[in-house]
């Protein structure tokens, strides 16, 4: 099997499904020219004439007219630049995106995604560094999507371009360049289907993105020490995988949940909470969040590193359900 | 322009159609049959009926809080806007939007926005849908005066214009955003000044002479459709009712209202139509009272159609299932 990175794979995905799918356009500032901020696009820019197109910086059309034009009958792709700006436009996606369907009754499908990335980078401080999933997750409508590997993403945003519902992928800056194999042949990831990314038996590490990278290496650790630890990728927030979750838990009995994203009302409080409403008597620990510390993103890279969380973290984390 | 009598009078049973639905719906709320919000489009009933007469059923619009006469002018259903209003499963949106919300896509109507402003980029992307699809459908948003203050507005007239989309922008300009005056509120006196800044043309009207408003409609649709971009038509209307029914109107001298009961859209236009020898007393009785029968039926249906049951909450948000653990 070929390795490619994490943007090639996001890439293919879209170049793929485009070539299928005449009602697929995508626009966003900095998409046709540049390739995309992080360069997703650059590998077929060029190639579907007057489907790519850049944008004004105007957050608000932009995700608003993804939902004006799939109710029209055509599948949008609009890029956020920048995961924080988001929410300079978050109307047109918590109060209509998300609401529209519903609120009439069900008429419509919206066949409409929106991605771009999230995360830290190299010292962009408090207003290009976050994560904010979890906000799609407390509000209901749109369906979330958070690849962590090259296969993954690419499986899932084909899923995302077939979905009859709104769909919104967060790329963590950091995984862009990352390379992993991916199949020549075509496959599709269901959304809602948990990865098992690392089999064990004493704790259960669920995470997501850059996380789960950050949790793979602290397994690895552990194992050294004779700890065994299972991490289990979501791979998709909404809807998640309540199921594998609490198999594993039943088997470890023990949990913690990692995110970069603050730990306080992080989505992994809602995972920890599912967890001991319908688990509870698995439960040999109370389960253990690992999150970022509540503050804004700081800008000195000690800082930044002291207030993201990292594999560290999830080794004490671990240690910490083990004791 | 020579209209034929049938073209003018089907206007005017539009515009009385529009009255009547908003003076039941008045009437019902003050009577505690209905909920939530109503905001009454009565006094600028011109500037729906001028408009949609220039629309084809596949053409769509983006309507606003004070929407039932966008739908009713766009061809929708009374039985079943009266039933939303209640709240019941016949209703358009089952029950779950109410007035604020009232939507159907099958006739090109996009909904219905609680949010003031929040329609505008959902017709851009409309617009921008038509034009990817290479089709010649237009699609024409309404929006207040008030609406015209947001970041949406100009993010939404700057992108149609660039992108030269199928667009129409009608601001309804009825003096007041809530309890606000718009003189108060907006720094020129004319909104549609604002088009200079997009490149595209902008037209202030009398939004209470229906011919006005269907000829200037009539030339930006036409505009539209042939690919000539997007425009901005300000029609100037009155909010005769208050902002919501049940409004104690605090903020405005009664006889200012007074004063524009006597230049609302329909007398104007019943004059017109009796000068030209188009529609007599007779006549006019015969509508009014076609009409209320047919409201009065509408609310006796919703009225009677049923309340939907706790289940119906939990269905609709996505298509391929109800939702994750509500
Ligand atoms: C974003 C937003 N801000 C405030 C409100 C509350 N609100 C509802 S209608 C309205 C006034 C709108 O005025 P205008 O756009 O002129 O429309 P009109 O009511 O006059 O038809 C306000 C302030 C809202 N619904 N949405
Ligand atoms: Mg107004």
């Amino acid at each position: 099997m070929r390795e490619i990175t994490f943007a090639e794979a996001l890439g293919e995905a879209i170049s793929e499904e485009m070539g299928k799918n005449p009602t697929i356009f995508t626009y966003g500032e900095d998409v046709a020219k540049q390739g995309g901020i992080f360069g997703a696009y650059k590998s077929f820019s060029g190639k579907f004439s007057g489907r790519i197109f850049d944008t004004p910086i105007s957050e608000e059309v932009i995700y608003g007219s993804a939902l004006g034009a799939a109710l029209v009958g055509m599948r949008p792709i609009a890029e956020f630049h920048f995961a924080d700006f988001l929410f300079t436009g978050i109307q047109s996606i918590t109060l209509q995106i998300e609401k529209i369907r519903y609120m009439t009754g069900g008429q419509g499908k919206l066949h409409l995604l929106l991605r771009g990335p999230d995360g830290i980078s190299n010292s962009a401080a408090a207003q290009h560094s976050e994560s904010i999933e979890t906000i799609f997750m407390h509000t209901p409508g749109i369906k979330v999507i958070i690849p962590s590997t090259p296969y993954d993403i690419k499986g899932l945003i084909k899923t995302a371009l077939r979905e009859d519902d709104p769909v919104i992928c967060f790329e963590h800056k950091m995984l862009y360049k990352t390379k992993g194999f991916v199949p020549e042949k075509e496959y599709l990831i269901p959304f809602g289907v948990a990865d098992i990314k690392k089999e064990g038996n004493d704790v259960t590490v669920v995470t997501m993105s850059r996380m789960v990278h950050e949790s793979l290496k602290a397994a690895e650790e552990l194992e050294h020490e004779g700890i065994s630890v299972e991490v289990i990728d979501l791979r998709t927030l909404v809807p998640w995988d309540k199921n594998q979750v609490i198999e594993s838990v039943k088997k470890t009995g023990r949990l913690v949940v990692a995110h970069e994203t603050w730990k306080r009302a992080g989505w992994g409080a809602e995972i920890a909470s599912v967890v001991q409403e319908e688990a509870f008597d698995y439960l040999d620990a109370p389960v253990i969040r690992v999150g970022a510390k509540n503050v804004p993103m700081p800008f000195a890279s000690t800082l930044q590193d002291f207030v993201t969380p990292n594999y560290k973290d999830v080794i004490n984390a671990v240690k910490k359900v083990l004791r | 322009m020579v209209y034929s009598k049938d073209f003018l009078l089907n206007l005017y049973k539009t515009m009385v159609k529009i009255r009547n639905f908003e003076l039941m719906a008045e009437k019902l709320f003050l009577e505690g049959e209905l909920l939530g919000f109503i905001h009454l489009y009565i006094g600028e009933e011109a500037i729906a009926t001028g408009v949609m007469a220039n629309l084809r059923k596949d053409d769509f619009i983006t309507s606003t809080h004070r929407g039932h006469g966008h739908m009713i002018a766009k061809g929708a259903d009374v039985n079943r806007m009266m039933a939303e209003l209640y709240g019941r499963t016949t209703g358009y949106c089952k029950g779950k939007g109410g007035s604020m919300h009232i939507a159907d896509f099958s006739i090109g109507v996009l909904g219905a926005n609680g949010v003031v402003g929040g329609g505008l980029p959902i017709a851009v992307g409309a617009g921008l849908g038509i034009k990817m699809k290479k089709a010649d459908q237009v699609v024409v948003a309404f929006f207040g005066d008030g609406a015209s203050n947001t970041g949406a507005f100009h993010e939404s007239l700057n992108f149609a214009s660039i992108y030269r989309l199928p667009l129409i922008f009608i601001v309804e300009n009825n003096h007041y955003a809530s309890t606000a005056s718009t003189k108060e509120t907006t720094a020129i006196e004319n909104i549609s000044d604002r088009a200079v800044s997009y490149g595209i043309p902008g037209v202030t009207i009398d939004g209470n002479d229906i011919i006005v408003v269907y000829e200037i409609a009539k030339e930006m649709i036409k505009r539209a459709r042939e690919g000539g971009g997007p425009s901005l038509i300000e029609a100037k209307t009155y909010r005769i009712k208050g902002h919501f029914v049940g409004d104690p109107e605090l903020y405005r001298d009664k006889k200012e209202v007074e004063e524009f009961w006597l230049k609302e859209p329909i007398k104007k236009f019943e004059k017109k139509l009796f000068e030209l020898k188009m529609l007599n007393e007779v006549e006019k009785k015969k509508i009014w009272e076609n009409n209320q029968k047919e409201i009065k039926e509408a609310a006796k249906f919703a009225k009677e159609s049923p309340i939907p049951s706790n289940k119906e909450a939990l269905t609709d948000l996505f298509v391929n299932d109800s939702g994750y653990d509500y």
